[in-house]
């Protein structure tokens, strides 16, 4: 009898979890099919101007043209159209600046907490050193270096943010090489290298993921920002935090400008967060 | 000639005060050999310098750990993993922390022997299950396939001392195995290690702070006081009447089922005054030697 409650409650645990899973994971596909098939699938042109369909409303509101499903901002451009290509930007960024940071930062973390020595001296110093530094300030620094485009933000994400993935994954290697399995391992006859791959890396493995999916949020918060103090890619094509700054200037007389790419960052940053939980709680064998 | 025999041990934290201090042992082929002491005596020290384990942060001053007539300690770092590997094995303490929580069972027994020792997977598999078998594990083939975290700490502690016997090794350093146990499975686990190393022919280091433990499977023993071998005899002989006053202090320390009532005795000051003075004799001697 109690053993039943007990197994129901872990289903309960794992359908929630399930949940939360899906819904994040579905909202990420859906943004991920829409930004591939941007060119076919949005309504209109996303740079077309036409002053006379200026600060059109939403469809729901009086005084909206049929078409301009999501309204248009001050210069008659489709707010919809512009959402559905901004989010071709946002993706890019957060999957490319994402795993490069991840795979940089993971690297230099798994190195550090597991051979420790010269090599966490190192290693520790150059994040102490490179998290003293503001992070915002650094990268619009390195942008005005770089010059604006894509590959500099991903450039900025990478340089400024592998230090989060760095010292997580060697404070979480460290707590692992402590463990009387590593030091089985080694005494088999495991070399360092093939110890911290086959016995370390799966351990951490669960941390690397949810960090990933939370460094791939902030990735598209970066790029927001970014597009926001106009450094992101050319001002002509449509960014969410783009949106965002030109619709801030009229958010009195045209909310819709502002608050549908608002909302669409919002929900995409927190599908990434919670897309990392979520795979954490079903991959994670002791949690399992 | 004794399989492993270490010589004037001594270890040290870098640039900090000795941990072992001129340890030597003698364990032959197929014997036991317990290594007792209080925390901190460097019980543990002595088999993760045997099994090359030792932290980063701690270094060998002096002295010679011949395996099979050969120093380890002169052996460059490649051939001392292969030495170690081939010939010994580890039964760690706490079996909750040693087995990779992240692969199944089987993996991690045959992954070893595959990868390391070069056996084939057919042959690595066959020993797995009758390795289980061996340990009493019943169902070996759904426990080869659990995760270590769907299995009990007694369940884990038979899989470790499997795994350990695996590679049939010459030495195995059981480095406290049953003081994480319930006091039920720990005499279950004893007998256990102690018919194996029996059947196989293993010689065994055998740490441990429970004199109890080293009367049910020890043959030789070394008593340890602040890194220094303070005894070295055997449990007959030590049972019997120990020779040094810290060791005949340790005996009479033991908790008795005939009186339970009669309490704890501790070490009494003037025995640790006068082990503390020979240490400190000792330090002297070194440091004007």
């Amino acid at each position: 009898m109690a053993e039943a409650k007990v197994l129901d409650g872990r289903s309960l645990v794992r359908r929630r979890a399930g949940l939360r899973l899906w819904l994040s994971a579905g909202w990420l596909t859906l943004l991920c099919i829409v930004a591939l098939l941007a060119p076919w699938i949005s309504p209109k042109d996303p740079l077309a101007q036409d002053l006379f369909l200026g600060r059109l409303p939403p469809f729901w509101v009086q005084g909206a043209e049929p078409g301009y499903w999501l309204g248009t901002d001050s210069l008659g451009r489709d707010v919809l159209s512009r959402i559905i290509h901004g989010a071709r930007v946002a993706l890019t960024v957060a999957l490319v600046a994402g795993a490069i940071t991840c795979v940089i930062g993971a690297t230099l973390g798994l190195l550090a907490g597991f051979l420790r020595g010269w090599v966490d001296m190192v290693i520790s110093r150059l994040i102490d050193i490179w998290m003293a530094f503001p992070p915002v300030l650094f990268s619009i620094l390195l942008i005005a270096v770089l010059g604006p485009g894509l590959i500099s933000i991903i450039i900025a994400i990478v340089v400024i943010d592998w230090t989060r993935f760095a010292r997580v994954v060697r404070a979480e290697a460290m707590a692992q090489g402590a463990m009387d399995y590593v030091a089985s391992a080694r005494v088999a006859g495991r070399g360092r290298l093939g110890t911290m791959v086959r016995e370390i890396l799966p351990n951490v493995l669960p941390t690397i993921v949810v960090l990933l999916t939370l460094e791939m949020g902030i990735a598209v918060i970066v790029e927001a920002i970014l597009s926001f103090v106009n450094l992101s890619i050319s001002t002509d094509d449509p960014t969410w935090g783009g949106m965002i700054a030109e619709g801030r200037t009229s958010v009195h007389q045209a909310w819709w400008v502002l608050v549908f790419p608002l909302v669409t960052l919002f929900l995409t940053v927190l599908a990434f967060s919670q897309l990392g939980e979520g795979l954490k709680d079903r991959f994670d064998p002791v949690l399992r | 000639m004794s399989f492993l025999s270490i010589r004037n041990l001594s270890v040290r934290l870098k640039k900090g005060p000795p941990l072992l201090r001129r340890v030597s042992l003698d364990v032959a082929a197929g014997e036991v050999r317990g290594l007792v002491g209080e925390s901190g005596a460097g019980k543990s020290m002595i088999g993760k310098a045997v099994l090359g384990i030792l932290p980063p942060s701690i270094e060998v001053t002096e002295g010679e750990i011949l395996l099979d007539g050969v120093d380890l300690l002169r052996l460059p770092l490649a051939e001392r993993r292969k030495r170690i590997g081939a010939m010994a094995a580890l039964i760690p303490q706490d079996p909750l922390t040693a087995l990779n929580p992240s692969h199944r069972i089987g993996p991690q027994i045959t992954d070893r022997l595959v990868d390391i020792l070069g056996w084939t997977r057919p042959k690595a598999d066959a020993r797995a299950r009758e390795l289980l078998a061996e340990v009493q594990i019943p169902d070996p083939d759904r426990v080869l396939r659990s995760y270590p975290h769907e299995l009990s700490g007694g369940m884990r502690q038979r899989i470790l001392i499997a795994s350990a016997f695996a590679a049939e090794p010459r030495l195995i350093v059981a480095d406290e195995p049953t003081t994480a146990l319930d006091v039920t499975v720990q005499k279950q686990i004893l007998k256990l290690i102690a018919g194996m190393q029996a059947r196989h022919g293993t010689a065994l280091l055998f740490v441990t702070h429970d004199l109890g433990v080293v009367s049910k499977v020890c043959q030789k023993l070394s008593v340890l006081y602040a890194g220094m071998v303070v005894e070295d005899t055997s449990v007959t002989d030590f049972f019997a009447a120990p020779r040094h006053a810290y060791s005949a202090a340790l005996l009479a320390a033991t908790p008795k089922y005939t009186d339970p009532l009669a309490g704890l005795q501790p070490v009494p000051d003037a025995v640790i005054a006068a082990v503390q003075a020979e240490v400190a004799a000792f330090d002297k001697g070194v440091a004007h030697g």
